[in-house]
């Protein structure tokens, strides 16, 4: 019961904070809004028992990628067309359509379906580490690879002319 | 009323046709990359819910490598807006038409 009252807050958090992104004006006031997004999907992972993912969440969404986005923002000075309006009223209606299109095709697929009862996994530190690092760990050294890349691809295109 | 993987998968929906939404609608380049992170994390809770519902951890390691993938795409895509306002004094994806330097 306390789970399902959580989870309705949270899920109505995380939307407005959705909407926010999208709707805001400034683009600070859109990092902002993800920010709280960010921090409701943290709690909605605590209610799921992912104890390490909230963690991560908060640490590394939340502070450093976040972070990120917030210093690029204050870089920039944006014009006023890019604050302002959203884009030609054509665009309103893509953007509408694909937006519809994704939500009835989830519910869909969601709707009549049994949730299915799996035993309780919590996902500790231990419990995620054995995961990561027996049955995943091709793709976690695949990971290591795509970070060394990503570190110098941003160095190379952020730096001025050498 | 139980909470089940339904109501997490609505709820992450909602979120994934939220940005996907503002990768179409808005015109700073900025917010669309805010949008993309927002389908990202869409997606995590998809992957964390159905780990929940289904016993397994299967879906929590996923989310880490999910999480790092946005990190790196976050780094470049930012490198790049920075470079391209550099050039271009400006970040509206409209007048960022032309591939020609």
């Amino acid at each position: 019961m306390t789970e399902a009252v959580l989870f309705w807050i949270l899920a109505v958090l995380a939307v407005i904070g959705g909407i926010g992104v999208i709707a805001s004006r400034r683009a600070m006031y859109s990092a902002m809004s993800l920010v709280w997004t960010l921090f409701c999907l943290a709690s909605l992972y605590v209610l799921l028992r992912a104890h390490l993912l909230a963690a991560l969440q908060v640490l590394v969404y939340a502070g450093a990628i976040m972070m990120l986005f917030v210093f690029v923002v204050m870089l920039l000075s944006m014009t006023d067309e890019e604050k302002g309006k959203a884009r030609a009223s054509g665009y309103g209606i893509a953007g509408s359509l694909a937006a519809g299109t994704i939500l009835v095709g989830v519910a869909f697929a969601v709707a009549g379906q049994p949730s299915p009862e799996g035993p309780l996994a919590v996902g500790t530190v231990r419990a995620v580490a054995l995961e990561l690092y027996t049955e995943h760990v091709l793709a976690f050294q695949v990971t290591a690879v795509l970070l060394l890349a990503a570190i110098i691809g941003a160095t190379v295109v952020a730096i001025r002319r050498i | 009323m139980e909470i089940g993987l339904e109501h997490y998968l609505i709820l992450s929906g909602v979120l994934f046709a939220l940005g996907a939404a503002g990768v179409v609608l808005r015109r700073s380049a900025l917010v669309i990359l805010m949008s993309i992170e927002l389908m990202l994390n869409a997606v995590n809770l998809t992957l964390i819910a159905a780990s929940r519902y289904h016993g397994t951890l299967a879906g929590h390691s996923m989310a880490i490598l999910v999480m790092a993938v946005a990190a790196a795409e976050a780094a470049v895509g930012l490198a790049i807006i920075i470079s391209v306002f550099r050039s271009r004094k400006t970040i509206n994806v409209n007048r960022l038409a032309l591939l020609r330097g």
